[in-house]
């Protein structure tokens, strides 16, 4: 019965805040009926069990809280500003008319900080706990309390309005909701920092909101493609590092053991999203993604048309670390030789200065070229600049081996 | 529909080093968003420059010290400001974003909420 609330709280739990918060017009006063619905579910439902539709119940639940307690209090109701409903301006697209879309803008609205954005989404889209945010971005929590509150007095007191953006700003709107699941997935599938390489609730928080944002937006390309892109690399989560918890490179990770589904599901995606608009940072970045999930074996990876793909995505998306990776499968296409050379032009490139995997690269192709004193210092280098306990352990080993080389 | 401030901040000097045809775009900007705004303006001044602000603070003994100069001596100054009504902060950005300063490379608009009270 536990496990089943649970399984409501996953699956619903943006349905019934969304719906709850454009009753109530106020996130505090929503969120607290949210909580109390799923914990009458804890007491109802063993008694008289699982309804029909647990997250309609929930919904009704919730909201019927919020009339009662709307009511009681309605005498003295706080001169507090209120969330701004979604009755003025110009209405959202055919179809967009969904409270779990409103609550995704409004989170992700430009005129707050990315932390609060991120911070907002976790907590009141996707339901984690204060404790469970905090934890993740490894900040003490009364720290990310205050971070939400914060974000939250923002949306009513600035008036953010509750609301799905009117055609003509959709398209940067979308953007930014996209770039915040992006961020969410990826400090989730290589934590920054602690003893974890993946954290599992924000890799599922990240592809739930793509999956939510693809159903309600199905012909948005680019949302499309940004959950190809996402399934495309969860797929080869489970095969990231050995049972001793020591980082295993994409030549080393066992292929059979990829989730087939879930690659054939984001290359399904990838397809229809080209189809659809062609080649966009996602899309490309899912591509990349793809192309790896096709080679039976490492040897057989396509490295001409990665590095292809790469030279589209910097026109796409120019960055330092797209650069790194270009010259990364020159490398692997031309031999190590060649990705040297494909390393030298960004070597200076102070936005990489302290990023590890410069170091960890060119220290890769220094030690197939046997150039051991020099491969020794770029792999110190590299061991330094990681925070990451599995990945730190995979330099360590390497750094042992080039030193066994040396004189 | 609730009040918002535009703050506008930027660098003096170069708002000063304008040339009287840059000067007449600018003042068509500032044309074109009243006019745009229309009846949600309700007010606005653009201010004598920061070296004319004369700034009071308590001197820690119950009195009062007189200071020349603004209350904060930053490169940007606050040169002006409107007072508009708007249904939201979507409303707010897409007014502010019509004045001229959100384009110039030195200045920027703060979009800042008014406390209602009663």
């Amino acid at each position: 019965m536990v496990a089943a609330v649970a399984q409501a709280h996953r699956r619903d739990w943006a349905q019934v805040f969304a719906a709850t918060a454009q009753l109530t017009r106020d996130l505090d006063l929503a969120e607290e009926c949210a909580q109390d619905a799923y914990e009458q579910a804890l007491h109802t439902w063993p008694v008289r069990g699982i309804p029909d539709r647990p997250g309609a119940w929930l919904t009704t639940t919730a909201r019927n809280r919020a009339r009662d307690l709307l009511r009681r209090e309605s005498a003295f109701r706080r001169a507090m500003p209120l969330l701004v409903p979604d009755e003025t301006g110009p209405g959202p697209e055919a179809g967009l008319d969904d409270d779990r879309l409103r609550l995704i803008f409004t989170c992700c609205h430009p005129a707050l900080a990315r932390d609060a954005q991120i911070a907002v989404t976790l907590r009141l889209v996707c339901g984690l706990t204060t404790a469970e945010v905090a934890r993740a971005f490894l900040v003490r929590e009364p720290t990310m309390a205050a971070r939400i509150t914060r974000a939250k007095k923002k949306i009513s007191a600035a008036r953010i309005p509750y609301r799905v953006p009117s055609p003509d700003q959709l398209g940067d709107r979308v953007s930014v909701v996209l770039e915040v699941i992006h961020l969410i997935f990826t400090t989730g599938h290589t934590a920054p920092d602690g003893p974890e390489l993946v954290r599992r609730d924000l890799v599922d928080s990240a592809i739930g909101l793509a999956r939510l944002l693809h159903l309600l937006m199905p012909t948005d390309a680019e949302v499309t493609a940004l959950l190809a892109l996402l399934l495309l690399t969860d797929a080869r989560a489970g095969t990231r590092q050995d049972p001793g918890g020591r980082l295993l490179l994409l030549s080393e990770q066992d292929r059979t053991r990829w989730d087939r589904p879930m690659i054939s599901e984001g290359i399904r995606l990838l397809t229809e999203a080209l189809r659809r608009e062609g080649p966009t940072r996602y899309a490309v970045e899912a591509a990349i993604a793809a192309t790896h999930a096709e080679a039976p074996a490492w040897p057989d990876t396509d490295w001409a048309e990665i590095a292809a793909l790469y030279g589209v995505l910097r026109r796409l998306w120019p960055s330092p670390v797209v650069d790194l990776n270009h010259a990364v499968a020159i490398g692997l296409r031309d031999g190590p030789a060649a990705g040297l050379e494909a390393l030298e032009p960004i070597l200076a490139d102070p936005a990489l200065a302290t990023y590890g995997y410069l170091s960890a690269a060119r220290a890769d192709f220094l030690r197939q070229l046997g150039r051991w004193p020099e491969a020794a210092e770029a792999y110190t280098e590299a061991l330094a600049l990681s925070g990451n306990a599995a990945e730190q352990a995979f330099l360590s080993g390497r750094l042992d081996e080039v030193r066994r080389q040396l004189p | 529909m609730a009040k918002y401030t535009l703050l506008i901040y930027g660098d003096e000097a170069q708002w000063e080093g304008k040339t009287p045809e840059e000067d007449t775009i600018h003042h068509g900007a500032h044309a074109t968003f009243a006019a745009a705004a229309g009846a949600k303006i309700g007010g606005g001044e653009q201010l004598a420059p920061a070296a004319t602000a004369t700034t009071l603070r308590s001197d820690g003994a119950g009195g009062v010290t007189t200071t020349d100069g603004p209350f904060l001596e930053t490169k940007e100054a606050l040169g002006g400001f409107y007072l508009i009504d708007a249904s939201d902060l979507d409303e707010a950005i897409k007014l502010a974003s019509m004045l001229p300063e959100v384009r110039e490379s030195h200045s920027g608009v703060e979009i800042r909420p008014v406390v209602e009270n009663g």
